[in-house]
């Protein structure tokens, strides 16, 4: 018997659909609420299902075509002796006693696989093709315990199949994290807040404040002569070894008076010069540097600047530091000599102008009075920010910090 | 280790409890020379005398709100309500005193309160004396939840619950009186609140559940391990704080999670960790989550009529199946 399909009822003020799409061709056989074909208005889009079992006999529209609501698009030779009125017709297999459980029970139709968010995570983390496992689950379903063995299966070293779908879903893919191998091993470690606090202040500082180093050479003679004579009683009188960290924080002072650009920072506009010296000491400890600041240095001598050294270097190494021992350094000094590097690049302590890196002192031959004499020298090497500081400037500086340290009594005054 | 039932392990704790501490006292309908409908508090009136076993009159409303007044002034009360079907009766007491005090008094105030509500079906109780409200309690800020299934976890939540300096409301199901016998530490020892333990290991499917539905869950884990699924069962022991950690920690593990609970489906207490798990672990599941409750229904007296509304072993091995063939 010949049916009609129409055009539904697809809400209020909806009188026309537009044909959007026809899922059936004429000859094909259809199921009882079997999709035929796709209608869509101003509102929304429906697809009608066949009113019977049987055969599409003919399609009235053609896509694109507008037909008012409750006519006909299409004629359907029904197979059943009465067109089916779906709310009276049994079922053709009985449903379960749940509906929960018919809905659970049904197989997934092919081509359009059900993937749970675990599965999805785990191939996309592990760029697994999907198509490539056989599942064991409902309907076919690949289920984490099908993706689990097939992953300790893959050689590690085996290139990752690219997914197929990741073009369409994910735009910018992460590149897939590195996977270990034996021939490459990696060892990951978490980056600790201290390592990432490092990390954001010196991007930060090199990404504001353009570097240049310049480097100063110094004949630190008579300066380790003196050291020499005194070092002995000193550490006798004060508990304490005597280094030569006290007379660069001292002959850096002096130099900073003169030279107010580099004791300075910038904020926006304005260049703020500070007249104080809180100078940072670069302390390294096993997990990482830290700068602890001795507050107002000027007003310490060479004794006392010893001390504070000594004690912000001890309380570092115990982690006794308070958060004001490393906050407000105006100018810094690092020692990488102390290990024994003879030239370094220091990064600024940002938002301070210039940091001193003071280097190795060895036993050098040089020329003096035309004759070549061993000498002990050492390179200062004095980084700054360029917007604050001009290259003459730092130049000057540097050459007269080189002074006073070759000419150690100059301090005393 | 020697073995006592459930209804002894509580016992012991009240006793145990008051023997500790002057302030500790019991107070409810029948309590005190009959030793209360279940024989809860069975020798504590002769123990105890009637200043610190006291007779109520048939007010739920008057038993919480005297135990609130005694609470404030320094006291631990431990207040029975004859079924937790009659909490209802003292409900205003509980949500609106009880657990607003220390918030409304910005935390002067402490209510160590403890209130017994002994709940749940299975004895053909008719619909009075069968209820499961413990979401209620769970859904209030400022209570405390605790539904202990072992003689164990029985004793050892109601110490931690006299001890705690908050109302506690402390379920404890009836159809493990005399049924549930276990082992019990002669020790003094509390078990503490906010803690889930899990009661078997598994690593292929969580089911989460509490009170009496252990017993059927761990027999239901048993039936599947003969065929081949290992099920990890978690006792939540407290609902309100619950313990989150160990149940994202088992889904983690296993991808697909069950939860049986014998109060009703919607709404309860199962809900609640449905929303939560697929908010939070949703990435790792591998599988809907899916519960076994009561039906959205009152408890029928006719016992076949309550039986085939009870969860059960057989009811939860169909799920775990669905489940594990998802």
């Amino acid at each position: 018997m010949e049916v009609k399909i129409v055009v539904p009822h697809m809400g209020e003020s909806i009188v026309e659909g537009t044909i959007l799409k026809w899922l059936k061709r004429p000859g094909d056989r259809v199921e009882r609420d079997e999709s035929v074909v796709e209608i869509g208005s101003d509102k929304i889009d429906v697809e009608v299902p066949a009113p019977a079992r049987g055969t599409l006999k003919e399609i009235l529209a053609q896509e694109g075509a507008t037909v008012a609501v409750g006519n006909a698009v299409a004629l359907l030779e029904a197979e059943d002796a009465a067109p089916a009125r779906p709310k009276v017709e049994v079922p053709p297999e009985p449903v379960a006693a749940e509906e929960g459980e018919a809905k659970q029970g049904e197989i997934p139709p092919r081509g359009r696989r059900r993937i749970t968010p675990v599965v999805a995570k785990l191939a996309e983390r592990h760029g697994v093709d999907l198509d490539q496992i056989e599942g064991t689950g409902l309907g076919g379903r690949v289920t984490k315990k099908d993706v689990l063995p097939y992953l300790e299966g893959r050689r590690p070293t085996q290139e990752a199949p690219e997914p197929k779908r990741k073009e369409e879903t994910l735009p910018t893919p992460t590149p897939p994290a590195a996977v270990p191998s034996e021939e490459e091993p990696v060892e990951v470690i978490p980056v600790t807040a201290m390592r990432k606090a490092i990390a954001e202040h010196l991007v930060r500082s090199k990404q504001t404040a353009p570097h240049v180093t310049t480097v100063a050479e110094v004949d630190m003679t008579r300066l380790v002569n003196f050291r020499e004579k005194h070092k002995a009683e000193f550490e006798r009188q004060e508990g304490i070894s005597l280094t030569y960290m006290p007379f660069f924080v001292m002959a850096c002072i002096r130099t900073l008076k003169e030279f107010p650009f580099l004791n300075a920072s910038m904020e926006e506009e304005r260049i703020l010069l500070k007249r104080y010296y809180h100078i940072g000491v670069a302390v390294a400890l096993e997990e990482g540097l830290v700068v602890p600041v001795i507050r107002h240095a000027d007003r310490l001598d060479i004794r006392g600047l010893a001390h504070a050294i000594h004690d912000l270097a001890e309380r570092a190494r115990t982690k006794k530091l308070a958060s004001d021992d490393l906050k407000g350094g105006t100018f810094s000094i690092t020692n990488p000599g102390a290990l024994g590097a003879v030239l370094s690049t220091p990064i600024i302590n940002y938002p301070q102008a210039a940091i001193l890196g003071v280097e190795a002192i060895r036993k050098t031959p040089v020329v003096r009075d035309d004759q070549i004499a061993i000498r002990h020298m050492m390179y200062l090497c004095l980084s700054y920010d360029h917007r604050i500081v001009d290259g003459a400037t730092a130049v000057q500086f540097n050459q007269r910090v080189r002074r006073i340290l070759e000419n150690p009594l100059e301090l005393i005054l | 280790m020697r073995e006592i039932t459930y209804l002894e392990a509580i016992r012991e704790a009240m006793l145990e409890e008051m023997e500790r501490d002057e302030s500790v006292f019991v107070l409810g309908e029948d309590v005190g020379a009959y030793g209360g409908a279940f024989q809860a508090t069975k020798g504590l009136y002769e123990k105890f005398g009637e200043a610190r076993v006291l007779d109520t009159p048939i007010a739920e409303s008057c038993i919480v709100g005297v135990a609130i007044g005694a609470a404030l002034v320094g006291y631990r009360p431990i207040a029975e309500m004859q079924f937790a079907d009659f909490i209802s009766c003292g409900f205003d007491q509980i949500v609106n005193q009880a657990a607003t005090l220390r918030y409304r008094t910005g935390g002067r105030v402490a209510v160590p309160l403890v209130i017994r509500a002994p709940s749940g079906g299975g004895v053909h109780g008719g619909l009075y004396h069968s209820q499961n409200p413990e979401a209620w309690f769970v859904h209030r800020p400022g209570l405390k939840v605790v539904a202990p299934a072992t003689p164990y976890d029985a004793k050892g939540l109601l110490k931690a619950s006299i001890r705690d300096n908050n109302p506690v409301i402390y379920f404890e199901h009836k159809g493990l009186y005399r049924r549930a016998k276990g082992p019990v530490s002669d020790e003094d020892y509390s078990v503490p609140i906010g803690k889930a333990e899990v009661k078997r290991e598994g690593t292929d499917l969580t089911l989460v559940t509490y009170s009496a539905m252990l017993f059927p869950c761990l027999a239901a884990a048993e039936t599947m391990d003969k065929e081949g699924v290992e099920v990890e069962v978690i006792d939540l022991r407290s609902l309100a704080p619950l313990d989150w950690e160990v149940v994202f920690q088992s889904v983690r593990k296993t991808s697909k999670l069950l939860i049986v609970h014998e109060d009703n489906r919607t709404c309860g207490v199962g809900a609640e960790i449905a929303a939560r798990v697929a908010e939070e672990a949703f990435d790792d599941l591998d599988g809907p989550v899916m519960r076994v409750t009561y039906p959205d229904t009152h408890h029928p007296f006719s016992p076949p009529l309550e039986e085939f509304c009870l969860p059960n072993e057989e009811k939860i091995v169909e799920a775990l199946r669905r489940l594990a063939a998802y």
